[in-house]
């Protein structure tokens, strides 16, 4: 067994682990965040997208040991119910999930995209930029929507902040 | 008109949980004292075992458990089962062979379950599973479809003589040979309709527990019916009787049909959660995904089709070769017959049609219902089929359907069905605007300046969903009904809570069953709350599946509300003091007639339970009413789509330039949500005709087994979609609704097709169309053009 120390969606936590252990048993099994989601072996889903210090990270593919010191930030760090973050929102005014099982990676991605490809993305750019992401629900068509107006939102508020 | 009535986009109230992490999967739940599951499966396809040795992962670290088949006997649990009896065009019943929950004589396909090894920890249970020693004695296996009926290939099951499951058939014969030999045109086509892979990407899973204090077991598992489930494991598998068995479906993260069936692993963890003495989960990952969950589709074809001189399709005749896998899933035998040649009539009007079916074992994953269920398999042969036809009479492939549409209704097909309603001709046109598909010769004339090859494909599907009525599909062999129930219970203060036996894993009951509350007693939707996937709540139901919970499920809702109504009707003539037809209800309101009283249903609701202004004995307290809704026939959604699609022969990459869908499913609940589930259909669709390839070595591995080498369609591998619609309301539901889950799956396939095989200009490709076979079959036309 041995020890980590991280901070999670703001809060330091800890825990004693085996070496072997990914962060995506790490987040759901032993601090009981259960919004990120497994869905392969092969890191080709993205259901387990989080952000490690920033970016985003699959973390079913990530040793927990390794984020020693990290920040990390799941979908439960991204806004809560009664307090959406605007990317959440776009989700759900855009129809963009079906069964949910996705959604948690879709917005992770998303707003790694955002950060990297800033505000104005058009469809080409979304769809290519969620390589990394399978959705069997909904044909890709409602997120990719959802993805350029909650994007579109951010720009907004971070213009309307400034003012 | 409520503003979250019927008919409204209403934002799915159920949406707040999942973007914001806090959904309830199976995954997502963890007794208290749970111990984890995994299962040693067979490496090989087909194998004797000779014995089975324990020991040395019994003594693994953290172990409590290592159980097979011969411990599973000893309790008496009896095997899991197929819920539709096919009988051969001879007369006798399927051949079944016995599909134990943990194999002890023989396995028959890679991934076949063998040994339950439990532990602690899912580490410690993966460290022991690779510690049971299976001597196996591999066999020769049979994995081809063409194949499996063969003389001196492998035979799997004793009960079934060359492979054969059944040989059925359906139509007249002797009528479809008389209209052959009078046709001035013939078309014949062969087809695979290749074998896919389900892949929600919620992998199944299961929690089980005993209480041995009241003998009861709670299994959480990832299921679209979760009182079928109960009952196939009380009444056929023997764990426990219904009443001391409590299956929950939780939030269900997708299922396209393959969480309907019953699987070996959900019974082995809920038996061994009482041998064990604690609550043991279990997790599918996803290679056990590809090896496990039921595959399908998987036929193979020869269609051809009688025409006159005019195209007007005389006869139909169908040979059908189903691929079954190793042994009879849930439902498996109803998907290549009953749920796939009645639909070969499609939206034509056919005087004639014959349809041969035999269903074989290999030793392959079994293949049961996969989104459409038999329905893709016929539209693709008849929509292939005209659309040849039409190209080799030399008229316009629209025009040739438009000269075949069933113009009166109802329309008895030779195949069983009566349709109800319909309005084919009105979709067609509306299709061909949206694509503007007189301007598609400008476009294919631009793209082949380009040096690139331009298509067009049409596709006018029907389906039929909301299998029923119960009496009719029983006298075709379904071991279950075919109806819905539902309950509404209005509390005192007037919000309402609805049980629903249907089981929503992605399509949004929560939103549509309370929209229809919303508009039927006019009070908001955040007044009402849907309840389903729990066999402790809700007393019984079907589950989802086939497209049948808006056109069941939902009238079921409709019926009770209508004897909520009533009641509520009569409690407030009582209040008002006026005689029972005195009474007026619309838009959540109660009327008396001639006079200024009036009552909101929220305030009758409240007297109904407070009791005091009627006599007990004439009206019961309380506001509680239920349904079972049985339709009287199924639904028969249909449309057209059109795809148009841009290949560059040097590559074979096939660009979707266009997809315009016109779909019609009758009255809509929420508009929106109907709309999703056309997109995620075609995206099924299109994975099925142009990625999505099963592919089994000679010797039974499945090499497409992972993410990495089965292709599921990706974002940038989708257009964006064109969706319209045209409302013809369905008369065999009070809701006038059809089913809209399976369309996109079912029309897209031969879209693409015809769209890819009109721009290389000849028909030999099958699915999936990957680059390669595209890039082979351009090769070949440019060869064929230069000779």
């Amino acid at each position: 067994m041995a020890a980590v120390s991280l901070t999670v969606n703001g809060k330091t936590v800890g825990a004693e682990i085996e070496p072997r252990t990914l962060l995506s048993a790490l987040l759901r099994d032993h601090l009981n965040l259960t919004g990120t989601h497994i869905g392969c072996d092969t890191s080709q889903c993205g259901a387990c997208v989080v952000h490690v210090n920033g970016k985003a990270v699959k973390s079913c593919t990530r040793l927990a040991l390794s984020c020693e010191g990290a920040k990390v930030t799941t979908i439960e760090g991204v806004g809560r119910p009664g307090n959406l973050h605007p990317m959440q929102q776009a989700f759900q005014d855009n129809h963009a999930l079906q069964c949910g099982f996705c959604t948690p990676g879709m917005i992770m991605s998303a707003l790694d995209i955002v950060r990297r490809k800033g505000t104005r993305l058009d469809e080409a750019t979304i769809r290519k930029e969620l390589e990394g992401n399978l959705c069997r629900c909904t044909g890709y068509h409602n997120i990719v929507r959802a993805v350029a107006a909650g994007a579109q939102a951010m720009g907004d508020s971070k213009l309307q902040a400034a003012e | 008109m409520s503003d979250t009535g019927i008919g409204k986009s209403v934002k799915r109230t159920e949406d707040i949980r999942f973007i914001t992490g806090t959904g309830r999967y199976t995954d997502d739940i963890n007794r208290p004292g749970q111990v984890w599951a995994v299962f040693v499966r067979s490496p090989h396809a087909h194998a004797k075992i000779r014995n089975i040795d324990i020991r040395r992962a019994s003594a693994a670290p953290g172990v409590v458990g290592v159980f097979t088949g011969k411990d599973v006997g000893a309790d008496k649990i009896g095997n899991l089962i197929c819920g539709w009896m096919i009988h051969s065009k001879d007369g006798s019943p399927m051949k079944a062979g016995v599909h134990s929950v943990l194999a002890t004589e023989r396995v028959r396909y890679v991934g076949d379950h063998v040994v339950v090894v439990i532990a602690e920890s899912k580490n410690q249970a993966r460290d022991a599973a690779e510690l049971v020693e299976v001597d196996y004695e591999p066999l020769p296996a049979v994995v081809r479809l063409a194949d499996a009926q063969t003389r001196g290939q492998p035979q799997l099951h004793d009960e079934a003589p060359n492979n054969t499951v059944y040989q059925w058939h359906l139509g007249d014969k002797a009528a479809v040979d008389a209209a052959f030999a009078s046709a001035a045109h013939r078309t014949k086509l062969e087809f695979v309709n290749n074998r896919l892979v389900p892949n929600a990407i919620e992998p199944r899973a299961a929690v089980a527990e005993y209480d041995t204090g009241t003998g009861s077991y709670t299994l959480y598992t990832t299921s679209q019916n979760p009182h079928v489930t109960r009952l196939v494991m009380s009444a056929f598998i023997g764990i426990a009787p219904e009443n001391k068995l409590r299956v929950i479906a939780p939030d269900v993260g997708g299922g396209f049909g393959s969480k309907i069936f019953i699987y070996a692993e959900e019974v082995v963890c809920t038996w061994a959660a009482r041998k064990v003495g604690r609550p043991v989960k279990w997790v599918s990952d996803r290679n056990e995904s590809f090896l496990a969950d039921a595959h399908g589709r998987d036929h193979l074809t020869i269609a051809e089709a009688a025409m006159d001189a005019e195209g007007k399709v005389l006869a139909l005749h169908v040979r059908t070769k189903a691929n079954l896998g190793a042994y009879l899933s849930t439902f498996s035998s109803a998907v290549p017959t009953y749920l796939y040649a009645p639909l070969l009539s499609g939206q034509y009007d056919i005087p004639a049609i014959y349809c041969e079916v035999d269903a074989v074992y290999t030793n392959t994953t079994p293949v049961d219902a996969y989104r459409g269920a038999g329905r893709p398999e016929a539209a693709f042969v008849i929509e292939r089929l005209v659309e040849v036809a039409a190209r080799e009479m030399g008229i316009d492939p629209a025009e040739f359907r438009m000269r075949n549409f069933i113009r009166k209704f109802p329309h008895q097909t030779p195949v069983l069905f009566a349709y109800d309603a319909g309005n084919y001709p009105a979709c067609m046109k509306l299709a061909l605007e949206n694509a503007d598909y007189s301007g598609f010769a400008a476009r294919k004339q631009a793209s082949a300046a380009k040096g690139k090859l331009r298509g067009i494909g049409l596709s006018a599907y029907i389906e039929a969903c909301g299998i029923a009525p119960s009496q009719a599909i029983g006298q075709l062999g379904a071991g279950v009904g075919g109806w819905e129930s539902a309950e509404i219970r209005v509390n005192v203060t007037g919000t309402v809570e609805v049980l629903t036996g249907s089981h929503a894993h992605g399509q949004g009951h929560e939103t549509t069953f309370a929209q229809v509350v919303s508009e039927r007693l006019g009070i908001p939707i955040e007044q009402v709350t849907v309840i389903h996937g729990d066999t402790d709540k809700v007393q019984m139901g079907m589950g989802t599946y086939g497209s049948r919970s808006g056109p069941v499920g939902a009238s079921a809702i409709y019926r009770a509300i209508d004897k909520v109504i009533v009641k509520a009707t009569k409690v407030a003539a009582r209040c008002m003091e006026v005689p029972d037809d005195g009474v007026e209800f619309a838009d959540g309101i109660f009327s008396a007639r001639g006079t200024n009283r009036t009552m909101k249903f929220g305030e009758v609701a409240l007297q109904a339970y407070v009791a005091h202004k009627f006599n007990p004995a004439e009206i019961e307290p309380g506001l509680k009413e239920s349904a079972f809704f049985d339709p009287p026939n199924f639904t028969f959604p249909s449309g057209v789509h059109i795809a148009e699609v841009e290949i560059d022969p040097e590559t074979g990459k096939t660009r979707i330039e266009r997809w315009s869908a016109v779909d019609d499913f009758g009255n809509l609940i929420n508009p929106m949500i109907v709309e999703g589930q056309v997109h995620g259909g075609v995206a099924q669709g299109v994975g099925q005709a142009m990625l999505e390839n099963t592919v089994y070595d000679d010797n039974g591995q499945l090499l497409t087994a992972s993410f990495m080498d089965y292709c599921l369609p990706r974002a940038s591998d989708l257009p964006s979609l064109n969706v319209g619609m045209t409302n013809t309301p369905c008369p065999s539901n009070p809701l006038g609704v059809k089913g809209c889950g399976e369309a996109g799956a079912i029309a897209a396939p031969a879209a693409l097709i015809n769209a890819i095989t009109n721009a290389i200009g000849h028909e030999d490709i099958d699915m999936p169309a990957t680059p390669f076979a595209v890039w082979r079959a351009a090769q070949q036309h440019e060869k064929q053009a230069a000779e």
